[in-house]
């Protein structure tokens, strides 16, 4: 059988945050900063959405799993008036957590005792999150009696604590974890709290939603935008193994990998590289938010009456484990990458992550059914006049294909809706880039809809000011094809149907949970 | 255009003056393009950065117009630029561009 890793298992989560977006926000935190009595400032609580709105928001329910992507193509844009009518929280990849019960999550994944809630909030969230069907025991007995609410005022007012609000009134604080060490001030810690708690949740999703063993995982690869660290090592980490941790896997250790929003895919790599070597047998690649990026183009998004759509904190987390003769095959020999030398021209970028892992495979541009690029949701992108980014990258890969002569010009126009997706993605950074089609790409490949797709992650490395390189890597994925080679080593074609209808009973059982 | 960019415009024209500078855009539409060629010929017009009120009236060119594309090599030009030349709306790039010079470049060539 070919050892290439399989992708076993994802899960997709959101959490809906709207009092984030003004605190936290770095759109809205800048603009506090430079005009405090702004009109913008003034007008955000009346676009805000309700947690429902987010919930039957199309592009949400195919983050999540309950809709496929190209059921998007349904509701005419823009989507951010269109509803998917008895919307469910719970899909089937993951889930929308509302506001609430995220606050008591991030109090729950701190072990430092720096997150504190007041007590009337604690009692309603606690019991909101106590009936969450994957909260362990563990998790749930971290949550203990809250705070009075001047305790948490005193700590805002003489120690910088960050102040957490719920429906615009203070229900707790993420205190200071050194008192002059910038790295674990207050902003930064709840920065990072959030990301390791909605990485938790993703986590959490993942295991519970594909039956997963959590002894089995042995690695776990972290792949968000955040730092953690102190004075002496700003980045030291490692937010894999406090997710881990968090998550009850005993035995498995991790780190983490950055690389902008192209970490996920470098991690997706690096994973099934790791599982085909035969080091681990089960990686588990996880992301959390980006709490900074609430809001981000709310300014364009109140300019022109729509609601602010960056609202929810994004999460994911993928299962790569050694082939199953069922999952979809991660291809770890066609991959491409944007090298030092590539250059930065659109066409050179192109050229090194489309057409390269094509001529590995001795594909054309059409062998690939769908590519899954930069997901970002065109609602949000549009109105800031960033355009429909998955719809610019059809054209470009469209084009590269007129110039290998693989397609006629003309097929330009059609391509993105034959070998593309409309995108669902918040703009969370590293979420919508590549990764979030994953999940539907194994469903597509498991049921045959599809034989062959590529994920492709791009990043700006250009604006951590180390160098002006731009980065890139892709990787295809393929349905595994049980071939002849694979029965000569042992697996009967009677096994392969008994784990194929294990996968069906799963699938199902969860279309009824869901 | 950004603010670190705006701040790199106004530093190269003062070190070489204005008649000597050209600004070659990449931006991937005509909207973009336009405010891009606007900052550098009549000031910011988002007032938020350097060149806020500040009229260089430059030379500035899309990379997709013929003044820039007639003056390279064309085989390098196909490599670099031609597959985005394809996906661009150039006509809608050059008539923006072209309204931004007749209205704010201070050079008539």
């Amino acid at each position: 059988m070919s050892d290439y890793a399989v992708i076993k298992g994802t899960s997709y989560i959101l959490a809906h945050t709207p009092d984030m977006i003004l605190h936290n926000g770095t759109t809205q935190t800048m603009e506090r900063l430079a005009s405090p009595q702004s009109e913008y400032l003034k007008q955000i609580p009346n676009y805000l959405r309700s947690f429902d709105e987010v919930l039957s928001y199309p592009p949400n329910q195919v983050y999540v799993g309950n809709n496929k992507p190209e059921e998007l193509h349904k509701y005419e844009k823009p989507w951010f008036d269109k509803k998917i009518e008895a919307a469910s929280r719970y899909g089937w990849f993951g889930e929308i957590m509302p506001q609430d019960e995220f606050l008591a999550l991030i109090k729950m994944v701190d072990v430092f005792d720096l997150v504190l809630l007041e007590k009337s909030f604690t009692n309603v969230a606690k019991k909101k999150i106590n009936n969450h069907p994957m909260m362990t025991s563990n998790l749930k007995s971290r949550l203990k009696d809250g705070e009075d609410i001047a305790v948490i005022e005193k700590f805002i007012k003489e120690q910088q604590a960050e102040a957490l609000y719920h429906d615009s009134k203070l229900v707790g604080c993420v205190k200071r974890a050194h008192e002059i060490d910038v790295n674990l001030n207050a902003h930064v810690i709840h920065e990072n709290l959030i990301s390791k708690a909605s990485g938790v949740l993703a986590f959490l999703n993942l295991i519970s939603k594909n039956d997963i063993d959590v002894d089995s995982i042995d690695y776990v690869i972290e792949c968000s935008e955040e730092a953690c660290g102190d004075m002496n090592q700003r980045g030291g980490g490692n937010f894999a193994k406090a997710i881990a941790e968090m998550g009850g896997a005993v035995n498995a250790t991790g780190s983490d990998i950055r690389a902008f929003c192209a970490a996920p895919v470098h991690a997706l790599i690096t994973a099934s590289a790791l599982v085909k070597s035969g080091t681990f047998k089960n990686v588990v690649i996880v992301a959390g938010s980006a709490v900074a990026k609430l809001g981000m183009n709310g300014k364009d998004h109140v300019k022109k009456g729509i609601p602010i759509l960056e609202d929810v904190l994004g999460g994911f987390a993928v299962l790569i484990s050694e082939n199953d003769g069922v999952n979809p095959v991660v291809r770890t020999d066609l991959v491409g990458s944007h090298k030092v030398g590539t250059g930065s021209s659109p066409q050179a970028v192109m050229t090194s992550l489309i057409a390269d892992p094509l001529d590995k495979g001795g594909l054309k541009i059409t062998d690939v059914d769908k590519y899954s690029v930069e997901m970002q949701n065109p609602d949000i992108t549009k109105p800031a006049g960033a355009g429909d980014v998955p719809e610019s990258n059809y054209k470009m890969i469209a084009a590269l294909g007129v110039k290998r002569k693989e397609l006629e010009r003309k097929d330009i126009a059609t391509f993105a809706k034959e070998h593309g997706m409309p995108g669902w993605a918040p703009t969370q950074g590293h979420i919508p880039s590549g990764v979030p089609y994953i999940g539907h790409a194994r469903e597509a490949l498991l049921n045959g809809d599809i034989e062959r797709t590529m994920v492709v992650g791009k990043g700006s490395l250009f604006l951590a000011r180390m160098t002006n390189q731009f980065d890139g890597v892709s990787v295809i994925i393929e349905k595994n094809i049980v071939g002849a080679d694979e029965k000569a080593t042992g697996i009967s074609e009677d096994e392969v149907k008994k784990m194929i209808a294990e996968a069906m009973r799963n699938f199902a059982s969860h279309l009824l949970e869901g | 255009m950004d603010l670190e960019n705006q701040k790199r415009v106004k530093d190269i024209v003062e070190k070489h003056g204005e008649e000597n500078v050209i600004v070659l855009l990449g931006a991937a539409e005509a909207e973009a393009s336009g405010l891009a060629a606007e900052t550098v010929t009549n000031g910011d017009p988002t007032f938020a950065g350097p060149l806020a009120g500040v009229q260089l009236g430059l030379r500035v060119y899309h990379v997709v117009e013929e003044q820039f594309k007639g003056e390279v090599d064309a085989d390098t030009y196909e490599d670099q630029i031609g597959m985005m030349e394809m996906v661009l709306d150039v006509d809608e790039i050059v008539s923006e561009m072209t309204e931004i010079r007749n209205e704010f470049c201070k050079f008539n060539d």
